[in-house]
């Protein structure tokens, strides 16, 4: 049995989450201190690739990193091959997941209470400091459900990741890919094994985040 | 002066005015919420920007618009004790009062200054709690002893008991008062509630709609108010419009009497108060006929509504409070206001 597609979708969706993670993080701190209009029309562009079909995702990222196209040139001259090539998976799973980690952690930043980045500012601390120190610890439970959304997201991917990079056996299958491929192919029995390994994998995600909430004992603090 | 203060700011419709000045003394401002007088604060510590004005803290400028001076709250080194203290989540009290200690780079240094805090709070024994498993005390002392090994050239208190019940309250605010005195920096502390501005701060200013009034000592503010608003948040509750008649005497019209003063009156008297403490049967003086129309027992005291004889129909019964022992059988006839506890309102 061929393992190839467990491992590339497991890069993919490691390096994509990493990606989302302080990407979503620094557009929502961003945003959710951005003046009323400019929030309301960003956070539309940011959000938008959570509602739209991942096919019509796929399309504008095969318009940006196409090989005829100026981004895709530009990263070929360097020997980056996005399209019909597994880092094109990686670009996929960031435009699909972002919306979720971007939402979450404005969600939990806009709940945070500003009096905490003010008492850590009169008494010295840095801006950045205080960003990593207080109010990343408290809106942890918020960012760490963003990463595992979008780990689980990047993890599922399939509409932009086909339009995107195809399905190469040994090259750029995913677990998704294989899934659908098999099926196509009548390999039900092969099919079967690759979804077992999807569940496996999302109810090993779901135990690993009950279990870092019970170590960190339930989470309160005063609202206000 | 430690402190000198002079600054403008709109929001909206709201228009915040505060020019004062503060030594190295206990100050307090008095004003009702939404008067401006967190935000006063807020200015003051950098965390808001007033449109125009000048702050000067021990003679370094922390705020100057025409020199376009603006230092972030991180150089200003004015220690503000947030409502609800503002401790940082997911760290021990140590770890809290260690935050204000980041400038110290000695780790020894930093631990042993940390306990010695600590000690002086009586917080040892909660050291390595969370924030959320502070009583309300506790959390109050950790967050002002995050906020003194910081060593702060300015502390301010921002209404800090009212997140408190009121069985609390005076203890900690009697604590409170004990921990800084020999304080050898100033405080300024902001409060809606008169009883603890009357307890904890030696001069007073008034805040009315984003304006500071009056500023003065405590006592003299409490015996003269001056200002309608200043005598309303003082805790006067008799207030009725007044015209000067004389040297010494007004007209009330709306309780048909005149009254004697103690002080000489000025021109622009616009009304006079009375404490509801200060109506006595026996005192000769400024004494008219009252019918009493209800009284209202108190756990030590009695209130009781009255009208004078020839009051204005439709306006609001007098109140006076008094203590219990001096209750009589029967209902007094008539009741009298010294001289001297006619306040005189000019705005």
């Amino acid at each position: 049995m061929d393992l190839f597609p467990l491992w590339n979708s497991l890069r993919i969706a490691a390096i994509s989450s990493v990606i989302v993670f302080f990407t979503g993080i620094f557009a929502a701190y961003k945003v959710a201190k951005m003046p009323r209009i400019v929030k309301g029309i960003l956070d539309v562009i940011l959000t938008l690739p959570m509602v739209l079909p991942p096919t019509v995702c796929g399309y504008f990222l095969l318009l940006i990193f196409g090989a005829r196209r100026p981004v895709g040139q530009f990263l070929m001259q360097f020997g980056i091959k996005i399209v019909m090539n597994w880092p094109g998976g990686v670009a996929a799973a960031v435009v699909v997941a972002f919306p979720l980690m971007y939402r979450t952690a404005r969600g939990a930043f806009e709940s945070f209470d500003q009096n905490l980045t003010w008492a850590g500012q009169t008494l010295g601390l840095s801006n950045t400091w205080i960003f990593w120190k207080v109010r990343m610890r408290a809106c942890r439970q918020g960012i760490l459900a963003g990463t595992v959304l979008a780990f689980a997201r990047a993890l599922g991917e399939y509409g932009a990741t086909s339009m995107l990079i195809g399905y190469t056996p040994g090259r750029t299958a995913t677990v998704s890919t294989t899934v659908y491929q098999l099926w196509r192919t009548n390999d039900e029995q092969g099919a079967f094994f690759w979804v077992m390994v999807n569940l496996a994998i999302s109810a090993a995600v779901l135990l690993t985040v009950n279990m870092l909430e019970k170590k960190n004992g339930r989470l309160k603090w005063r609202s206000k | 002066m430690a402190l000198e203060v002079d600054i403008e700011k709109r929001l909206g419709s709201f228009h915040l005015r505060a020019a004062f000045s503060c030594g190295r003394e206990f100050m307090g401002i008095l004003g009702a919420s939404g008067c401006g007088k967190s935000m006063t604060l807020k200015c003051i510590a950098g965390i808001e920007k007033p449109d125009r004005g000048r702050i000067v803290l021990d003679g370094r400028v922390l705020f100057d618009s025409e020199k376009r001076i603006n230092l972030p709250p991180q150089q200003r080194r004015v220690g503000y004790l947030f409502q609800d203290y503002a401790l940082f989540p997911g760290m021990t009290v140590r770890q809290n009062i260690q935050c204000g200690l980041h400038r110290e780079k000695d780790k020894q240094k930093r631990e042993k200054r940390s306990d010695d805090m600590l000690e002086l709070l009586r917080l040892r024994e909660v050291a390595s709690l969370q924030p959320e498993a502070l009583s309300g005390g506790q959390a109050q002392r950790a967050a002002l002893g995050r906020i003194l090994v910081n060593e702060p050239d300015l502390l301010m208190l921002d209404e800090p008991f009212s997140a408190l019940d009121s069985f609390l309250r005076l203890k900690l605010q009697t604590e409170l008062k004990a921990l800084l005195t020999g304080y050898d920096r100033g405080i300024l502390m902001v409060t809606h509630d008169r009883d603890e501005a009357f307890r904890m701060c030696e001069r007073l200013g008034v805040m009315e709609q984003g304006q500071m009034q009056t500023v003065k000592g405590t006592k003299e503010l409490f015996s003269d108010p001056e200002t309608r608003a200043a005598a309303v948040l003082t805790g006067c509750k008799n207030i009725a419009e007044a015209q000067k008649t004389g040297e010494h005497e007004v007209a009330v019209p709306e309780w048909g009497i005149r009254l004697t003063t103690g002080k000489p009156v000025r021109d622009g008297l616009k009304a006079i108060g009375i404490r509801a403490h200060d109506f006595h049967p026996d005192t000769k003086e400024n004494c008219f006929p009252v019918r009493i129309l209800r009284e209202t027992e108190e756990p030590f005291e009695w209130i009781s509504e009255f009208r004078y004889e020839h009051q204005a129909a439709g306006s609001p019964a007098v109140w006076r409070r008094y203590p219990r022992e001096f209750r009589t059988s029967e209902p007094p006839k008539q009741l009298g206001v010294a001289p001297a506890d006619v306040l005189l309102l000019y705005e």
